[in-house]
């Protein structure tokens, strides 16, 4: 590859459209950007703002329905988006790769590492199988995996999420190419390994002079990592500049909006104190959950956690997966017996109920998922779902249940056209709402909300958080808020703890958390948190009202 | 690895058991025995003292759980017992109806399989919409013809028409040609159906989307990345399918006026040949379990994530 003055990539006007039936809409409307040699350039958005239409049209991969209408996509200055597929695949994987969103399901189960590694070299490249074994196990090597002759005789199944990105990273820079898309590549791992991944992409870059055209929904990784952003909405771009100056003034009312949402860089409102004396709602102690493995012997999934959360507060219960936060919600909601400790919510022992004093016991506390699309069932009304939960206790009247249903689907701010949808008909965000009324329907003390907002864009996120908090006010709600984002987690918790191996790490308030974490763990995880390479203060510092709408 | 080989022979020893039990519950439990519907025909002119004694001789009459047990043990030695109906041994019967069945069977398996995989490929790869939608409702044609119209039209056209296929002294092999048309026919349907479905399912697939970004054409696309996954969940219903391929069996031989199993099965049903029919559910499931065995072996070495005993964990 030559260094020349010309871009690496340059779209101009670029239109794409889908076809459903005999319709075609336009989703991505005259988008002109381009990316410099060496460069990483964010492209930013929300679902449905045409990020990954733009990046998947660059490297030729629009789903079968989507097809390019005007544009033109100049790839090292020349001109890809009328070639035929055949001429596409010679430049797929040598001149542009990809990093996909998803490495647990973006590795082929049947093949192995190494043979997937291979492949790439395989189809582009004249080495015979020896040195394509050797310049497998150097790529390994320089994505920073240990034992890279093991790992190339492994299946993906073997390999942990944070290890399949890399493998995927060393087939993206196997050939050396000029652009690397990087799609979402770190939001389906764990912060702390979001870090390292993003790190070796920066790294790598640094090393093959690579440009980086990186998708992300996420503001605070897109400050971290980007030389430039573009910011899309609705497939338009509202907004592209220096990184820096866009974080610092932004121009658009969409990106300030953006700005403001975002937890990462957001400035957290600081909570008021919890006076003492308050009841408590929920006590642990000494809580610990084994399972026994098929080999017979036994996993200890929450090893000794306990905390108290008085009534009316939120407690954060934080950690990456594999940490116990589940199992221990589980718990809590009496879905298991604890192996041994103590669950106290108010005065009943949850571990000592039976049967029907359990199923009563469930109207005290209720779950919030966290994917609002698969916990609603996609046949029933919004008012069949909302009222399952009245016919299972107590039996009310009829009209009084629908007016309860009515009162709640107001409560969460949904109009009550939405009680004859079926939720598909529904954004995310409506969903999430939906799936709030119905845990508030039965008057519950406590709500464990389980990764409520992981799933939804920034601004929907921050309108829900909004939500919760409210109703909280209100309601002298207890919440319990299990979350990996420690950033969503200082906006919203009183007090928190930190769960590592099934560990409790850290536990205290939100502030001596994060001011003065105990452990080393605990720091590793609020340093991983994108969008400190901007301090907060000079993000916020700009007026938000200034500069015109675009 | 052993432990799983091992625990899924037990299984099958089980079923064949269970197979093996239920049937000779069922057999019993129907009013009247072979030896009256033989003997007391009248061209023999036996008297009904005489028919006691012979039944006495037989001793249906005795205890069932002595009768099981003497079956049972029999069964275990390869003594299959006598059909009362032709007066042979029912070994002797099987010998000579089994391999016609199941180089039937065996074959129109064979058939099937390739069928599917010929219609599946064709709808994935065939280059234009009008044509892949063509192919992809040939299945669906498959499975509403039935089987007996099915065969008797292979030999109008095949036999009659064109005359390609000899149906009055044909070949040993050439006998078998339209019988495994027939038979494959049916039994293609659901497996390409299936094997549609998962290939469509699996071209989703985000591993897919990295292939096409290494540049893979899409020839390497459906045969390195796709075809194995899907194959996958299809081994399954094959294993099904082949108790579909036994039922089948009994038209088509019908049809086709092939003396197996089929015809065996059909001639002991309407003389209540226990003995006969106890075997035939014997080695029907004894061939219904191999084969399912057999599947269950290939599942590991097709998928490494079932080779280390428990599953696919993280």
């Amino acid at each position: 590859m030559s260094i020349s003055a010309n871009p690496v990539l340059d779209v101009r006007d670029l239109d794409i459209s889908y076809s459903h039936g005999d319709e075609r809409s336009t989703v991505v409307h005259g988008v002109s950007f381009s990316v410099e040699p060496g460069e990483v350039v964010a492209l930013v958005g929300e679902s449905g703002s045409g990020k990954t239409s733009t990046a998947q049209a660059v490297i030729g991969l629009l789903a079968g329905n989507g097809r390019i209408e005007s544009g033109s996509i100049h790839l090292n200055g020349e001109e890809i988006s009328r070639w035929s597929a055949r001429r596409l695949r010679s430049i797929r994987g040598a001149v542009v790769s990809l990093v996909p969103q998803d490495p647990g399901s973006s590795l082929n189960p049947v093949l192995t590492i190494g043979a997937q590694v291979r492949e790439i070299l395989e189809i582009h490249g004249k080495l015979d199988r020896r040195n394509a074994d050797r310049k497998v196990i150097e790529l390994l090597t320089n994505v920073g995996l240990s034992q890279p002759e093991l790992r190339a005789r492994q299946y993906p199944h073997e390999l942990s999420g944070g290890m399949k990105q890399r493998v995927l990273i060393a087939i993206a820079i196997a050939l050396r190419p000029a652009l690397i898309i990087a799609d979402e590549p770190t939001s389906a791992l764990d912060v702390t390994v979001q870090r390292r991944i993003l790190d070796l992409i920066d790294d790598l870059r640094r090393e093959y002079g690579t440009s980086v055209l990186l998708v992300t929904h996420d503001l605070g990784v897109a400050a971290d990592r980007s030389d430039r952003i573009i910011v899309l909405q609705g497939g338009r771009i509202q907004e592209q500049g220096k990184t820096a100056d866009v974080l610092a003034s932004p121009q658009s009312a969409y990106t300030r909006k953006l700005l403001s949402d975002a937890p990462s860089l957001a400035v957290a409102k600081p909570r008021p104190p919890v006076e003492p004396g308050r009841p408590t709602a929920l006590t642990l102690t000494n809580l610990v959950q084994d399972f026994s493995l098929p080999t017979g012997r036994n996993f200890r999934a929450v090893d000794n956690i306990s905390f108290h959360v008085a009534r009316g507060t939120t407690h954060a219960v934080v950690g990456e997966s594999g940490s116990g936060k589940t199992t221990t919600i589980r718990s809590i909601a009496g879905f298991q017996k604890p192996t041994s400790g103590e669950i106290r919510i108010g005065d009943l022992d949850v571990a000592s109920l039976r049967a029907e004093d359990l199923r009563q016991f469930r109207r005290k506390v209720q779950l919030v998922y966290q994917n609002p699309w698969a916990s609603l069932d996609p046949r029933q009304t919004v008012q069949a779902i909302v009222e399952e939960p009245l016919l299972n206790f107590d039996p009310l009247p009829r009209a009084e249940r629908e007016a309860r249903v009515r009162a709640i689907i107001e409560r969460v701010g949904l109009p009550a056209t939405v009680l004859s949808r079926l939720p598909h008909a529904l954004s995310g965000g409506q969903r999430q709402r939906v799936a709030i009324a119905r845990a508030l329907v039965l008057e519950p003390e406590v709500v464990v909300l389980d990764e409520a907002v992981s799933a939804l864009d920034v601004t929907v996120q921050a309108q829900i958080l909004e939500l919760l908090a409210e109703l909280q006010r209100d309601l002298g709600l207890t919440y319990i808020f299990v979350s990996h984002d420690l950033a969503v987690v200082r906006q919203i918790a009183d007090t928190v703890s930190v769960l590592h191996n099934g560990r409790q790490v850290d536990y205290g308030t939100v502030d001596e958390v994060f001011s003065s974490a105990s452990t080393a763990y605990t720091r590793e995880l609020i340093e991983a948190i994108p969008g400190q390479k901007f301090p907060h203060a000079e993000i916020t510092r700009q007026p938000i009202n200034a500069g015109p709408l675009s | 690895m052993t432990r799983y080989v091992v625990g899924r022979i037990g299984q099958a020893l089980l079923v064949l058991w269970a197979a093996f039990t239920l049937s000779f519950i069922l057999l019993q439990a129907m009013p009247g025995d072979a030896v009256l519907i033989k003997f007391l025909n009248p061209e023999f002119g036996l008297s009904a003292d005489q028919v006691a004694e012979i039944r006495d001789a037989y001793a249906v009459d005795s205890n069932i759980v002595v009768q099981y047990g003497n079956t049972l043990v029999n069964f275990l030695r390869g003594d299959f017992g006598y059909s009362l109906q032709a007066g042979v041994p029912v070994s002797a019967q099987l010998a000579t109806n089994l391999p016609p069945t199941l180089k039937l069977a065996g074959l129109g398996f064979l058939a099937a399989t390739l069928l599917a995989v010929l219609i599946a490929f064709l709808s994935s790869m065939a280059p234009f919409a009008w044509l892949r939608n063509a192919i992809q409702s040939l299945p669906s044609l498959f499975i509403s013809v039935p089987v007996f119209w099915l065969a008797i039209m292979l030999i109008q056209i095949f036999s009659f028409r064109f005359r390609l296929v000899s149906v009055i002294n044909p070949g040993p092999w050439e006998s078998l040609v339209l019988p495994v048309a027939t038979l494959a026919v049916p039994i293609a349907a659901p497996l390409a159906q299936i094997l549609i479905r998962n290939i469509d399912e699996i071209r989703t697939r985000p591993f897919v989307a990295v292939a096409r970004a290494k540049g893979a054409s899409e020839t390497r696309l459906l045969w390195r990345h796709v075809a194995r996954n899907a194959i996958l969940p299809t081994l399954t219903i094959a294993g099904v399918l082949f108790g579909e391929l036994i039922a089948g069996a009994v038209v088509t031989e019908t049809v086709f006026g092939l003396n197996g199993i089929g015809g065996l099965t059909e001639k002991a049903v309407g003389n209540q040949d226990l003995s006969v029919l106890q075997a035939v559910v014997v080695i029907s499931a004894a061939a219904f379990v191999t084969i399912n065995l057999a599947v269950d072996l290939a599942y590991p070495l097709l998928d490494p994530r079932l080779r280390n005993g428990h599953g696919a964990a993280a």
